[in-house]
């Protein structure tokens, strides 16, 4: 997947696409929906019909030539802004196609139900057939033809086509890592699976049906910002249509092409016309980092976010707790204390148990083990050890059961090695004690290891407002010395599922916006209450469905990019909205000048940039104004740079580049243009 | 320093140092808290409450609101249409005045009602003493609806989640009786104590050196004055208002009623600051007004004092400025800072002849009112400054990568709705009267050449000068609408009277259903908690933004306009 992140802005193929889009979305009915374009396209039609009354013969409206370059650079501008939506939709469906193609005719052995059982009776058939409820089985060596549920086996499966992670998952039926996706491979054994979607429903297809113009539908944000937009065009309609009666009493004849230029620079069209592509841009930006959005309404949230619930585990800390020190009891051997951990922990097979070998850094094929009995950690005695041929009997387990051990055979417990355990305990460590014949040698330190660079992270989610809270299963004590270390605001210990979901509640009553991370099925009522519930592709279907993304990569960190994801989209649609209209005051010299000065020549004094001709001045201004929309093409597309900064400064960055930038730029532009066109005009 | 820009300046300072006290004051009336005035108004409200049958401590919604304001304003304008059309035989009328017209009496009674005072009539003879008290009692219930209105909006701001948003009876009571009242009374007294008359006699006669009889018109002026100057009305009791010797005799009562056009203005926003404890979102506020302010006022004075171009091409010396239209008792410096003052915020007295400004003093005159919200009217110049912040509001907080919020709600659809169709009124009602007068003109200047004193850029100005001041609800004229139709006031005509009354009410409402929807609406809605990546809206970047807003919005809008007229006449003259 990330060898199909092309960073290229214009692909060759993509712009032949775009730009048959820019003519078909000329269609009126289609521009509807955009007000400050469609009042463009009006425009543009006048201005033809303008041109051919001049070519039958009308003389007040100035030449042929001007009229038609007027038209041309109108319907240039049209073309502009439809060329900005469609290359946006361009690269989003593109990015989701790559995804698709993965998965699309592969054969599917599919099982044919014969009456209320399931016989092992297999049918090859193409994926496209599998209807939503099919069972397909899956062997070493399969493509995995369609999204489905493991409902019976374990198999371990290459995503290296969706996450790009090349290392294999295990995926098995029950619990929280059913789920496989269309196009990975089965590595290894057997499984069948349940197809969970019907063709053409999964969530990549929602999501290129939200690329795609026909059913996306506009956010909020998106609905407001129109309303505005439209609200300065009908001033500026206003402003135009009563300059004419103005005009008559001032014996200033203004021609049409003047009016209509007037209006065309003075509306937002800059803004207007990018104003769509920003919000494809911004689920397309999304999908490149692997996350599928169900609507547009959530990316714009998510740049709204207050809360953050981050899972600890692979989130905040790596994996799981490693062995960190061993603490000897008094006039207990080191050495011989650091064999006796690592013997008790040879048959220890969970990442824990590993990770004390790896400390004591001895060649466990040294050790004799002929005949020695390992015993498993169990519930009930929650330890576990070694019995070995020479009688020796070391165990290690948790403070209290090996204590108890102890004291049962009527050995005292160290009172130093007890101290050290609390000492572990607030450090946030789990302290696992070990003891050999009921002697207690000392205590092993497991800690948790925070993920480097998490705490700049959080520090930056702070600049940016975002609260980040841990959920964790540890206990109270060992959370909050790893929320502290981390950098995180807030935890949850000891978390049960509905934990989330109050403390989700909790959050929105105060008005906050909520997102978190989940999997499991028991996490999809807490995903459904999120404001943003991001759901990791491995997760179960429920959790999938009750989310309103879907994370490929299955990166508990991903939330954190989620957030900066959805700034970019509204500051990009603010920065630009701030630039088309300080772009006005420099239109407004140009223009303004440019209709009076045949008649009042005094107005001479207003043409502050020195502009050649009435002619020139105003072919200058919509020149300018069309040219720049693809100039900012790259800019809506990519998004303005989010800098965590806090809210003050970044408006005081953003409008000094983008403010006074927007009202410098064209004076500059419209300038250079009028030497240019003063060639001719 | 130059004599005539310290006063000037003194003005300004005396303004805000008593508008601080003052606006906390406000703050406490509107909050509810107990005041020193306490012991003497409580009985007063408390009878108005009981013949009223107010119950002020039930609050209403803001559509209830409202509604309340809506239709006290409706029987008040019945009611002036009544006196207005019949005062000829009603009592009070001893230089025996005649009733007015229906379409004067029109756009007089919605002139008072609106808080514009645009007069198209001459006090001395067109209105009987009961008409001219009636006048002032709109001036105080006008400046009343208005602080009342922006009393619901401050009380809406405050609230994090309320339905109820205090009583509009209640609040305008305690404008009229706590703040305009007392304010009136001392003010009527420094006048009366400097020669301004207070009386109900007619006419007194004297016979000149010329042995000419000459008729000087009397009666309750002084009290008319105070509430003028102080509610942001503006209409005065004589034709030429404040430069009419009587209603203003000399420097120190220039000063003082100077003083009080934006007196209340101002303080509204230390009591918005007080009531919502956001002291340094109020400084923000009054920081971006000012600024406005002085771009108009500073450059005004300047021109003034400079003199006239055209005059002095004609030999005569300008060194004293540009006395045209002015009196010699206040001179260039002041005239300009009163025109200037007198239109930023929606007051429309004048103590000069404005037509008579040089042509750029002109022209701030008329962005002051086109603007109209540097300070702006008593309790309306926040409310339009209001739409302002939330259009600023909604751009920047997209520009911190926020969906946008205002004071911990979020804006929307529905309030950017409003607040686009707010912010559009102005600029269509300025411009598209303007058209309406231009292309009648334009398509027949011999019918309605004596329509303007002037022809060409300066006779443009004075149309547009009219319908700005109509929907500014500023009510001060350039007065060079042309002497018409046999009247004796030039801008009495069908035409103006209806045309300017129909822009009147819909500037005067609009713009406080508009902020008050907005307002009410937000305050029900859920409060997002401040958070460090949540817009300040109480520092100096975010000043600049609504600043640029303003400029841009609302300022270029009227460019064209204002480039066929004042600036093409400037430019002409150099």
């Amino acid at each position: 997947m990330s060898k199909n992140k092309s960073n290229k802005l214009f692909e060759p193929a993509l712009i032949n696409t775009a730009f048959k889009q820019s003519f078909i979305k000329l269609n009126p009915r289609i521009m509807f929906r955009n007000p400050v374009m469609f009042t463009v396209e009006i425009c543009t039609a006048v201005m033809l019909a303008v041109c051919i009354w001049i070519a039958t013969g009308e003389k007040t409206q100035g030449s042929l030539v001007y009229n038609v370059i007027v038209f041309i650079v109108l319907l240039l501008t049209l073309l502009f802004a439809n060329f900005a939506e469609a290359i946006a939709e361009a690269r989003g469906k593109a990015q989701a196609d790559s995804l698709r193609k993965t998965r699309e005719e592969t054969p599917a052995k599919w099982i044919q139900p014969v009456g209320e059982m399931y016989v092992n009776e297999m049918k090859v058939v193409p994926s496209s057939q599998l209807k939503k409820g099919d069972v397909f089985l899956c062997e070493a060596g399969d493509m995995i033809p369609m999204d489905g549920e493991i409902i019976w086996g374990i198999a371990t499966i290459d995503e290296s086509a969706i996450t790009g992670e090349s290392a294999p998952v295990i995926r098995e039926s029950g619990g929280d890592k059913s789920s496989v996706t269309g196009g990975t491979k089965v590595l290894s054994d057997k499984i069948k699976v349940r197809v969970t979607t019907e063709p053409g429903e999964s969530f990549l297809d929602k999501m290129i049906a939200l690329v795609e113009g026909a059913s996306r539908q506009k956010t909020p944000n998106e609905i407001a910002l129109t309303i505005l937009l439209a609200g300065f065009t009908l001033v500026f309609i206003i402003v135009c249509i009563t300059l004419k009666p103005f005009g008559d009493y001032a014996n200033t004849p203004i021609t049409i092409a003047a009016f209509i230029s007037l209006f065309v620079c003075l509306i937002p069209t800059t803004i207007g016309g990018l104003l769509s592509a920003i919000g494809i841009a911004g689920m397309d930006r999304a999908l490149r980092a692997n996350v599928i959005t169900k609507s547009g309404k959530a990316v714009e949230t998510a740049g709204d976010l207050d809360t953050l619930l981050l899972d600890k585990t692979g989130t905040i800390t790596i994996g799981n707790r490693k062995a960190t020190n061993f603490y000897p009891a008094n006039g207990i051997d080191a050495t011989a204390f650091t064999e006796a951990c690592a013997l008790s922990s040879l048959a220890d097979e969970t990442p824990e148990g590993k990770s004390i070998i790896e400390l004591a850094n001895i060649n466990v094929n040294t050790f004799n083990t002929n005949g020695a009995k390992f015993i498993e950690f169990t519930a009930e005695t929650r330890s576990s050890g070694i019995d070995l041929p020479s009688g020796l009997k070391i165990r290690k387990g948790a403070f209290d059961s090996i204590k108890n051990m102890v004291i049962k055979a009527g050995n005292s417990f160290p009172e130093e090695t007890a101290e050290k355990v609390i000492v572990i305990a607030n450090n946030g460590g789990t302290p696992l004690v070990v003891s050999e014949n009921n002697k207690v040698l000392g205590v092993i330190e497991l800690q948790d290891i925070i993920k480097p660079g998490i705490q700049e992270r959080f520090e930056r989610l702070r600049k940016m407002g975002v609260k980040t809270v841990m959920v964790t299963g540890d206990n109270p004590l060992t959370a909050k010395f790893i929320a502290e270390k981390a950098g995180v605001d807030d935890f949850i210990a000891e978390a049960k599922p509905e934990d989330k979901m109050n403390y989700i509640k909790q959050e929105q009553q105060g008005g906050k916006l909520v997102a978190m991370m989940g999997d499991g099925t028991n996490d999809a009522p807490a995903l459904a209450q999120a404001d943003v519930g991001v759901a990791m592709n491995s997760g179960t279907a429920a959790a999938k469905e009750a989310g309103n993304m879907v994370d490929l990569d299955n990166d508990p960190t991903k939330l954190i990019e989620i957030v900066e994801i959805g700034k970019q989209l509204l500051m990009t649609r603010g920065t630009l909205t701030t630039f088309s209209i300080a772009n006005d005051v420099a239109k407004y010299f140009a223009i303004v000048p440019a209709l009076f000065i045949t008649s009042i020549p005094a107005l001479q004094g207003l043409n502050i940039m020195h502009l050649h001709s009435p002619e020139s001045a105003i072919l200058s201004a919509v020149i300018f104004n069309a040219l720049i929309i693809p100039m900012l093409i790259p800019l809506a597309l990519k998004g303005v740079a989010y800098k965590p900064i806090g809210a003050s400064a970044l408006l005081r960055r953003n409008l000094l580049i983008y403010g006074l930038g927007g009202v410098i730029v064209p004076f500059i532009g419209i300038k250079l243009l009028d030497l240019l066109v003063s060639i001719w005009f | 320093m130059n004599t005539e820009i310290f006063g000037v300046f003194a003005m300004f300072i005396i303004t805000v140092l008593l508008a601080i006290p003052l606006g906390r004051y406000i703050g406490k009336v509107y909050n509810g808290d107990k005041t020193w005035l306490d012991p003497i108004i409580n009985p007063l409200d408390k009878f108005f409450y009981k013949i009223g049958g107010i119950k002020p401590e039930k609050e209403m919604t803001w559509q209830q609101n409202l509604v309340a304001l809506l239709i006290i304003n409706l029987v008040w304008f019945l009611f002036s249409m009544l006196v207005m059309m019949n005062m000829s035989w009603l009592p009070l009328n001893p230089d025996g005045n005649p009733s007015m017209t229906a379409d004067l009496a029109f756009n007089t009674t919605i002139s008072f009602v609106s808080n514009t005072n645009l007069q198209h009539y001459s006090g001395e003879n067109g209105v009987s003493y009961l008409g001219q008290l009636l006048l002032m009692f709109f001036q105080f219930v006008s400046a009343g609806t208005g602080m009342a209105a922006c009393a619901v909006v401050f009380k809406a701001m405050k609230e994090k989640n309320a339905d109820k948003l205090g009583n509009f009876y209640s609040y305008f009571v305690k404008s009229c009786t706590r703040i305009l009242l007392p304010l009136s009374i001392v003010i009527a007294i420094v006048l009366i104590f400097n020669g301004t008359p207070m009386n109900f006699q007619g006419k007194d006669q004297f016979i000149s050196l010329q042995g000419d009889t000459v008729n000087v018109s009397r009666g309750p002026a002084a009290a008319m004055v105070a509430i003028k100057q102080i509610g942001t009305n503006g209409g005065g009791y004589f034709g030429v208002n404040s430069a009419h010797p009587f209603e203003n005799p000399n420097y120190f009562t220039n000063m003082v009623e100077n003083v009080c056009i934006i007196l209340i203005p101002i303080a509204m926003i230390f009591a918005l600051g007080y009531m919502l404890k956001r002291k340094r979102f109020a400084w923000m506020v009054f920081g971006v007004m000012t600024i406005g302010f002085l771009l108009l006022v500073i450059p005004s004075i300047y021109q003034e004092m400079k003199g006239s171009n055209a005059i002095h091409k004609m030999g005569l010396l300008q060194n004293l400025g540009s006395m045209e239209g002015k009196e010699v008792r206040f001179g260039p410096a002041a005239s300009a800072y009163w025109g200037i003052t007198t239109t930023v915020t929606s007051n429309g007295s004048v103590n000069a002849m404005h037509d008579s400004f040089t042509p750029l003093t002109g022209m701030f005159a008329m962005l002051g009112m086109m603007i109209n919200s540097f300070y702006g009217g008593v309790g309306v110049g926040f409310l339009n400054f209001y739409i302002f912040i939330i259009i600023a509001v909604f751009i920047s907080g997209l520009m911190v990568g926020r969906t946008p919020e205002f004071l911990g709600k979020k804006i929307e659809a529905k309030e950017m709705k409003i607040a686009a169709i707010i912010a559009l009124l102005h600029p269509f009602l300025i411009l598209v009267g303007t058209a309406i007068a231009s292309h009648l003109y334009a398509g027949n200047p011999k019918e309605y050449a004596d329509w303007l004193n002037n022809p060409g850029n300066h006779g443009f100005s004075e149309m547009l000068y009219e319908f700005t001041s109509s929907s500014a609800n500023n009510g001060s004229g350039f007065e060079g609408l042309g002497y018409g139709n046999g009247s004796s006031v030039g801008d009495n005509t069908p035409f103006w009277n209806i045309a300017c009354g129909i822009v009147m009410i819909l500037g005067r409402f609009l713009p406080i259903i508009g902020p008050l929807a907005i307002a009410g609406i937000l305050a029900k809605k859920k409060y997002v908690p401040e958070s460090a990546g949540t817009l300040k809206t109480d520092t100096s970047t975010f000043a600049i933004m609504i600043f640029a807003v303003i400029f841009i919005i609302a300022a270029l809008s009227f460019f064209p306009a204002l480039a066929l007229g004042p600036i093409a006449e400037y430019f002409g003259m150099r």
